[in-house]
This record gives C-alpha cells, structure tokens and sequence, in this order.
C-alpha cells in the first residue's frame, strides 16, 4: 500500500480543507472554464487525484518491476536503457519494383525493421487480372501475386538482418509461405527468419473488413499456422492481435482495449481447443494498439493492457512461461486523428500520439506522414515521420528511465480504471458465449458504430474540438505535392504475373492446388500445403479460389 | 392529405476497401435528417450498385471510397445507369480523394464530392438542395 491508515487519514483531511479552503473560494470567484473536461473516448476526467483515490493501492500487485509479472511497467527488465523500440514504417505501394526501393531508401534513412502494406486485391485473395481487381491494382499497398513479386520485393534485403512485418489476414498463411521460400532461396533458413503476420481475422469482422472465409474455418487456418510456426518458424509472432483497426473504425479507447484482448481471448482458445500447448504458442503471439491524441488516456490504455493480458494468461489459461503472460506491442499512430485542413499540423499531432507509445513501452512503432488523409505518403513526407521518432528517441531524454509515468496518481488510477470498463466488456463477451458468438450477433460491430456516431455528433456540435476543422480553420492549399499511382502500375503488374503463368511447369501447380483442396476438406495441415505451392508459384488468388470452394465467403450483412 | 415521398438514397461501398466508418456516419445522418438510407454493405460491384439503385428506386447514390480506386469505379457506376436508363438517380461520392481528380469526376457526371473533414449536416444540405424526391 502506498501510505498506511493514519498518513491516508490525514492526506484526506488536508484535503478536505484544502478542498474548502482554497478551491471552492477560488472557484467562488473564478468558476473553472466552462466544457466537459474528459478524454476522447468522453471518459470523465477528475479534476485532481490524490492518494484519497488510490487507498488500496499495492505496489507488487498492480505494477511490479519492468519485466515482471504483472509487467504493467513494461515487459523487459531494462526497456529502452537496452534497446531502443523497432522503428517500423508501414509501407507499400505500386509495383514491388516500386517498394522495393521504397524499403531500401527506408532502411537507409536508419529505420530498424520493414512492414509491407499489401494492396486491396491481395489483402482480398484476387490476383491482379482478376474482375474484382479494376482500380485497385498498387493504389493502397503493393501489389503481389506470386513469389515472384516477394522476390522482387526483397532484393537485396537480408532477410536474417531484418525483420519484417506482413498487414494480411485471410491470404496470411500464404504470404507467409513466399517469405519462408523468399529467405530459403537466399539461404536463409525458416528457423533464423523473424517478424510478424497479422493474421488476425476476428479483428477484420469487427473492424477491418477485409475478410475472405467465414469466421470458424479462418479460425481452423489460423491454428494451422500456429502449429506449422512453433516447430518450423519458431520466431515468427503468428498473430498480431489488433486493436488498431478498431480503434480507427471508430471506438473507445476501453472499447480498443477490450475488444483486442477478447480477441486474443479467443485466439488462446482456440489454440487449446485444437490440441496446443498454451506455453508452446502463446509467447508468438504480440499485439498492435492504436496511438490516439489524448495523451494519459493512450498510456494508461497500454499498461492496463500488459496488467489484464497477464493476469488473463495465468488466471484463465493456466500459462506458466513468463514469456506467455507478456503482453508485447507494436503501435502506430491514429490515422483517424489527421486532418485534411492544414496538413502539417498532422507533424503535431503524430509527435505527441508517438510520445504515448513511448512512455506506455512500446516494442515497435510506425508514426503516419502528414499527407496521409490525402493520398499514400511521398518519400518526404515518410521522412519526417520517421524523424519524429528519431528526435523522441534521441533528444528528448524520455528514454532514460522506465515507465516514468508509473506512480502517478492520476496514471494510476486512469489505468485502474481502463482495466475495470474493459473487464467488463469481456465478461458481456464471455457472457455471450466468447468473441465469436459475439462477432456473429454484431455487438462488438454496434458498439463501435455507436462510439463513432457520437464523436461525430460532438465534433459537429463542437464539443469535441479538432484544430482546423471546427475551430482556427482556415482556407489553404495543400502546401505540398501527392503521391499518384496511375493505371500504367496495373499493366505492369497483369504483365508480369502472365508472364510467371507462362513459364511455370502447370503440372505441378495443378497438384499442389488439388492437395490444397483435399487438405481443406479433411484434417492437415494447410500452412505446409502453402509453402509447396508457392514455391511452384501458384499465386495467391488460385489458393484463396480454391479455399472459397471449400470454406465458403462471409458477407457483410450491412448493418448500420 | 398525401404526404410528401421522402428523398431515398442508396449508400454503396465499391470496391474491396473495408473502411465502412464514414459511410456508415453519413448512412444514419441521412436517415436522422429525414431520409430513406439503404446502405449496400462492402465489397460490391459497379453493377451491383447500379442493380440495387434501380431496384431500390431512389434518387440518388453516395459512393464512398478510401481505397484510390475513385477514378475508375466512380464513373463506371455512371456509366452504368446511363445504360439502364437510370441516369435520373445522381450520383455523389466522398472519401480520400485529392482535390486534383474532383474536376475530372464532376466532368464524368459525379455531381458533388465530400472529402474528409466535411461535416455531415453540408452534404444533408447539398441533398436537400439538389435532389428532389420522385
């Protein structure tokens, strides 16, 4: 406890008659200004806190020392006294030709590992020439079909020096297996490749959207790869439980952080409903929040989230390695949060967004570039961004000492707080049967719907204020020059993967999408189908079609 | 006494993008405001669209794309009304789309655009301005 009985008694006295004394005369005279004081999520903000609301506060149970349980200060020992978090840009556009050299000016520019953004078709399971492709072709990620385009995407990248993290969901296990070949043929073996797939499809029902199958045989996929993984690529993080994505659709930040661990929640089920060890998959899987602007609300989100994860894994699932109960994170700041109106304000907004994930210890971060909100970042743009961490990370001394927020009353009581409203939405999950019967009936859908609409009443009420747009607008043009993607990139692509159809040997594609087919109906393991077909270059969206003709689609049932 | 038919908009989602957060805010402004909204759901075709605006009989379409693929999909639902004898319905769209393609747009018949930032209650009013029920 921080004070015994009678500190706490007279901490409460003095505060009562401070609270007479000085405030309410003060207030008397000059009342404080007149809006709702709470964060963005409309969380009620107090207007002090002291020990008064922390009475039964424990040090060893609520925070512990960095690296031990429940990590709520963080999950390693030394934090960024040892190593500095992963400096880790999304990007992707265009050709992989084109985002190839991208990762390479990136890395040159002294990032510390890569993340690919796929485009539309390839997040969706179409090739490039596919019908439902029409426009999309290298517009928000870069385009892949078959491992010719991995190839081409990590030339001259060594793939044992860099870690690389892959945003797909349903095609994941097949992006996977064109990575594993990609760093076998540059004699990497799959045991010394590391990084990250986000694979994970309960999020896209919520939040994301960019779903294929329907959610029970994207689960059995999933445990596919998580078994492949643990024996053959065993640094590989298998899911990248994401409250980014719901975040951005429009949530809380309790509704982020409750729906991200129900999600894992139901990822650890699953796991040992299929016959896994808890401790042999849990240390794989890893976690991305969104960076929002309101700055304590973000810190104590992500120290709330390392407490429940903890106690979740060893309460709930009986994990005994210290490295399952670890709630390890990458982050990215809010795209949502950035404006189209003066643009260079988003530099601001995205520094103080990164700064929360600093000092809430994050493992990796992607800051946005201020000309997002218009079109996919230019190389200048991309720079700045990663400056601001650079400049966060170097000149700011925040660094130096773990968890510097930790002891803060208000701190501590807001992450005390955030843990209690999310415990109970995951009880009302768990009441509903867990996350997907919940997924199925909507609630996690309609919840975030409702959050989103509320914002948007506020901010056009101006309750909500966002510099620019509703207060100190004014008219300007975009004082800088757009990425464009024309149509050319889609020629090239359609060209390039004919090419790949007329020089494989068909025989062997045939096969290996048959045995996908019989493996699907029955009870292997499809994540070392995936690796064979590849490597006969089968592009993805022959496997995904012949996944649809088993599993079936999901359908948005449109609900507003 | 006969009332007034109210305006009916169809809010369709082309494309593969999934970032249904702003067309789900204008679907349910619309309808808070006094319309009829039926809202497509994500993922659908150009032809899909123009078949649910013609089958739905409302008077006019919002198209929202996150996704790039404005300049190519917009105009095709256009397009395609014109073929079916639908070119009564207007057609409107909103999402991340740079000032530099809106003239092109409003040429190929997209009669306004809403980028990001733009409160709801002015495309309410643009609506009630320029489309009139059937």
């Amino acid at each position: 406890m921080l004070y015994d009985r009678k500190s706490l008694e007279e901490i409460i006295q003095s505060q009562e008659s401070w609270t007479k004394e000085e405030l309410n005369k003060l207030l008397a005279r000059f009342p404080e200004r007149d809006v709702r004081f709470t964060t963005i999520s409309d969380l009620e903000i107090p207007r002090l806190v002291s020990p008064e609301a922390l009475p039964e506060f424990d040090y060893d149970q609520e925070l512990g020392f960095p690296g031990s349980y429940p990590y709520t200060r963080g999950v390693q020992p030394s934090m960024y006294r040892g190593r500095l978090w992963t400096m880790r840009q999304f990007a992707g556009f265009g050709t992989p030709e084109d985002t190839n050299q991208r990762f390479r000016f990136l890395l040159n520019q002294g990032q510390t590992g890569l993340s690919v953004a796929f485009h539309y078709p390839t997040l969706m399971g179409y090739d490039s020439d596919h019908p439902r492709s029409l426009g999309e072709v290298g517009k928000c990620g870069v385009a892949v079909d078959s491992l010719r385009d991995m190839e081409v995407m990590f030339e001259g990248i060594p793939l044992d020096k860099v870690t690389t993290s892959m945003t797909i969901n349903g095609p994941a296990g097949i992006l996977l297996a064109m990575y594993i070949v990609v760093a076998e043929k540059q004699g990497v073996p799959a045991d010394k490749i590391g990084g990250t797939i986000q694979n994970d499809i309960l999020k896209e029902y919520i939040a994301q959207k960019s779903w294929i199958f329907p959610p029970r045989p994207s689960m059995r996929i999933i445990t596919d790869i998580l078994s492949y993984c643990t024996h053959n690529v065993p640094r590989w993080n298998t899911i990248s439980i994401s409250g980014y994505h719901i975040r951005e659709a429009g949530s809380t930040a309790v509704q982020e952080l409750a729906f991200t661990l129900a999600d894992g929640i139901g990822y650890v089920q699953a796991g040992i409903d299929a016959g896994l060890d808890v401790d042999d998959f849990a240390p794989r899987l890893s976690f991305f929040f969104n960076a929002h602007s309101d700055f304590f609300e973000e810190i104590a989100k992500y120290r709330a989230a390392r407490r429940i994860w903890a106690r979740v894994m060893k309460e709930r699932f009986g994990a005994k390695k210290a490295a399952s109960l670890k709630l390890r994170f990458h982050s990215q700041t809010a795209g949502c949060s950035l404006t189209a109106q003066q643009p260079i304000n988003n530099v601001v907004r995205t520094t103080t967004q990164a700064l929360s994930a600093v000092l809430g210890g994050t493992q990796s971060l992607h800051t946005n570039s201020m000309d997002e909100t218009l079109a996919l970042p230019t190389e200048g743009a991309v720079t700045v961004a990663l400056r601001t961490q650079q400049i966060i990370a170097e000149e700011t001394g925040v660094v130096h000492t773990i968890d510097p927020l930790g002891g803060s009353y208000f701190v501590e009581w807001l992450t005390n707080k955030m843990e209690a409203d999310a415990m109970k939405y995951i009880e009302k999950i768990d009441d509903l049967g867990g996350i997907i019967p919940a997924i199925e009936v909507g609630y996690p859908q309609k919840e975030i719907g409702d959050a989103a609409y509320h914002y948007q009443g506020q901010v056009e009420k101006n309750e909500k204020i966002v510099v620019g747009v509703n207060k100190y607008c004014k008219e300007e043009e975009i004082p800088f020059s757009l990425l464009k993607i024309d149509e050319e990139v889609a020629h090239t692509q359609v060209a390039n993967l004919q090419e790949v159809k007329r020089k494989r040997d068909e025989q062997k594609v045939q096969a290996q999408l048959k045995r996908i087919a019989e493996v699907a109906r029955s009870e292997g393991n499809l994540m070392e189908c995936f690796v064979d077909a590849v490597r006969e270059y089968c592009t993805q969206g022959e496997i995904i079609e012949v996944l649809r003709g088993v599993f079936g689609e999901h359908r948005d049932p449109g609900m507003l | 006494m006969t009332e007034q038919r109210k305006i009916r908009v169809l809010i369709a989602k082309p494309g593969l993008d999934g970032h249904d957060r702003g067309a789900k805010i204008v679907a349910r402004s619309l309808r808070d405001a006094g319309m009829e909204v039926i809202y497509t759901g994500l993922h659908q075709t150009p032809e899909m669209i123009v078949s649910a605006a013609i089958q739905e009989d409302v008077d006019a379409i919002g198209m929202s794309i996150m996704s790039g693929a404005h300049n190519v999909l917009m105009p095709v639902v256009v397009e395609g009304l014109a073929e079916k004898n639908a070119q009564d319905i207007a057609v409107f769209g909103g999402g991340i789309i740079p000032e530099d393609d809106i003239p092109d747009l409003k040429e190929k018949g997209i009669k306004a655009v809403f980028t990001p930032g733009t409160p709801t209650a002015d495309i309410i009013t643009w609506i009630k301005e320029n489309i009139s029920p059937k």
